[in-house]
């Protein structure tokens, strides 16, 4: 009996090739739709989650002043200083590195090229900091750091627009009108949480304050905590050590603040998982619109096969086996219309993630359950209205127009 | 010549709805009909005809009274018995010829096989030598678009009659063709009935059509009124 069923069941979707094919497409775009834009959806929050773990996990950022760019009115707060450093150096446990930094902008150029970037003076433990290695050449020599040496490491995007595929190391830039030799490039880190963090070149701090400017203040200190130790502890010894240093009253305002990294990142997750959480519901939507469009196919089809399961029923056919060939014949559109579907969004995905500049994570659970959720509507639309058929005398159901 | 009666009705009634608004169709038919004979059923609409043919052909059940086909009660029989029934012993005709579309002939004639589970091969050798019977052997491959209507009717009796059926229930089978082609189906059906002695059991309002029957069976307000027998012999 089943042979039977199976063979009638190909047959009547071979016959009625536009019903089946507009069946199917009901299941195929559903299926497309959802999975891609789940899929999508996850690689985006993935590349987030990247650029969060590339700020570098356990830092501490020290800057002056309460917050990014508030100066407000009243006097500006003081930078930190070369002993500040040594304090935090030497007082505070649980700390891995630190690293002093100043920043300045200015123009980079080789030969004919050249570029705009942002310069940071720092020391090697800034690589360190921020778990960042060189990719070709070496990191700054202790020599060179005590006396400022004119020679820098810079980070891809620098290299990429200056030296094209070339060797830059040993090679000589010019950065903001002084001479520098290169000694390292960097590692690519792409895009971070506050634009390319591969637009940058590295000088020794003594340089940068020497040259550009002008002065012996570090804008920003970076703390790095040891895995062993809870950063909020340690932030909460530094901001002591910190108010002691700078001398601030107590029951005072800091006039100072400690960045804790951790802190973006759990704010940009929570906000990614917004994020997803809606590209679902969106998701969910066009599944549903796409099984509205199933049943609306199968219904519009009931007139046509009433007849057909009266004609059925009346040469003999028992109503469990019309039952079944419906049943058999709307598992299989509603299953190959799902591969189809998980098939375009596998190409829909891989195609589209590297435009978006996300990575394509294949998720077995979202297939799965979009292939489900559009077969068993696929199944149900093609079934019910058949037993509601087969259960008619089968004189009304020829009858039936 | 007409023996046994194949199918007995004993005081068959058939209500349609309940309450105040119940329509009794059939007001106790008794009615016995031979092996091998040819019935003409005839009679003005509403007078049960139709209803007594959905009983006979096994599709309907009857509210009381009691029905013999072939010595057996179908009136206690389910559905499933029923269409088992049908499959095994029946065959229908219909006056809208009732094909699948977009089927070839021989798949139409060789469905009824098909739910009884014949092979392949015994279906394609069935099913073209009824589509022979019919005259409509080199048609085979051709859907019902493709054909005329008295084309589509003998594709039609060819998928009756090829289960060899006891009986043949023909609905109106001229009822869509004009008279030429009306003629070629009754003497098809007035064939099967001499040379495969295949029962055959037609409802008709034509007296032209009736006369091919060998018994006519004269249905009023759901009484059978008269019949009339050893009409063309």
């Amino acid at each position: 009996m089943l042979g039977t069923t199976v063979i009638l069941a190909f047959r009547a979707i071979n016959r009625h090739k536009l019903r089946s094919f507009l069946t199917t497409l009901g299941i195929i775009i559903g299926v497309a739709a959802v999975v891609t834009m789940v899929t999508l959806g996850n690689g985006a929050t993935a590349a987030v989650r990247e650029q969060i773990s590339s700020l570098g996990a356990n830092v501490l950022q020290l800057r002056p002043g309460q917050g990014f760019g508030r100066g407000g009115g009243g006097p500006r707060p003081p930078d930190f200083k070369q002993a500040d450093l040594a304090v935090i150096e030497n007082q505070l446990t649980g700390v891995r590195a630190v690293a002093p930094m100043v920043q300045s902008s200015g123009t980079a150029i080789y030969e004919g090229s050249n570029w705009s970037t942002t310069v940071y003076g720092t020391t090697a433990a800034y690589f360190e900091v921020q778990s960042w290695k060189a990719d070709t050449g070496r990191l700054f020599m202790p020599e060179e750091e005590e006396a400022g040496k004119p020679v820098c490491i810079i980070g891809n995007t620098v290299r990429t627009n200056l030296f094209q595929g070339n060797d830059p190391v040993g090679k000589r830039m010019r950065i903001k009108g002084v001479s520098c030799q290169v000694i390292g490039a960097l590692a690519t880190r792409g895009q971070g949480g506050f634009g390319d963090q591969d637009d940058v070149v590295v000088m020794p701090i003594k340089f940068v304050q020497r040259r550009f400017t002008g002065d012996r203040d570090i804008s920003q200190i970076m703390v790095a905590v040891d895995d062993a130790y809870d950063t909020s502890t340690v932030q909460a010894s530094l901001e002591e050590l910190m108010r002691e240093r700078r001398k601030v009253k107590p029951g005072a305002e800091d006039n100072f603040n400690v960045f804790d990294t951790k802190q973006i990142s759990d704010t940009l997750t929570g906000t990614t998982t917004i994020l997803t959480q809606i590209v679902a519901a969106v998701a969910a939507i066009s599944l549903l619109v796409g099984g509205i469009g199933i049943m609306n196919i199968m219904l519009v089809s009931v007139t046509e096969r009433t007849r057909e399961i009266g004609i059925r029923l009346a040469i003999g056919a028992v109503a469990r086996e019309v039952l079944m060939q419906f049943l058999v014949e709307a598992i299989v559109l509603s299953c190959l219309g799902g591969l189809i579907g998980l098939l375009l969004a596998l190409i829909a995905s891989i195609a589209i993630a590297p435009l978006m500049q996300v990575p394509f994570i294949f998720d077995v659970k979202v297939n799965a359950i979009a292939f489900l959720f559009s077969a068993a509507i696929g199944v149900v639309f093609g079934y019910f209205p058949a037993r509601r058929a087969a259960a008619l005398n089968p004189i009304d159901a020829l009858r039936h127009e | 010549m007409p023996s046994d009666p194949i199918i007995s009705l004993r005081g068959v009634t058939k209500i349609y709805g309940s309450g105040p608004t119940a329509f009794q169709a059939l007001k106790g038919i008794d009615l016995d009909i031979a092996q091998g004979d040819f019935v003409a059923v005839m009679g003005p609409s509403g007078s049960g005809k139709s209803t007594t043919m959905n009983i006979l052909g096994c599709l309907d059940v009857p509210s009381g009274g009691e029905f013999l086909f072939k010595g057996r009660h179908v009136e206690t029989l389910d559905r499933d018995q029923r269409a088992l029934l049908r499959r095994r012993y029946l065959g229908f005709v219909f006056q809208g010829f009732n094909l699948l579309s977009r089927t070839t002939a021989l798949e139409n004639v060789e469905l009824p096989l098909l739910y009884r589970g014949e092979d392949k091969k015994a279906r394609y050798d069935s099913g073209m030598a009824a589509l022979d019977k019919v005259g409509l052997k080199d048609w085979w491959d051709h859907t019902p678009a493709e054909l005329s209507g008295g084309q589509q009717q003998r594709v039609a009796i060819a998928r009756a009659i090829v289960t060899q059926p006891d009986v043949l229930l023909a609905d109106e089978p001229t009822g869509n063709l004009d008279s030429e082609r009306s003629i070629e189906i009754m003497e098809l059906l007035t064939d099967l009935n001499r040379n495969s002695g295949i029962t055959v059991l037609m409802v008709t309002h034509e007296p032209d059509m009736a006369a091919y029957a060998r018994t006519i069976v004269h249905f009023k307000d759901g009484h059978v009124e008269r019949i009339e027998e050893g009409v063309s012999a």
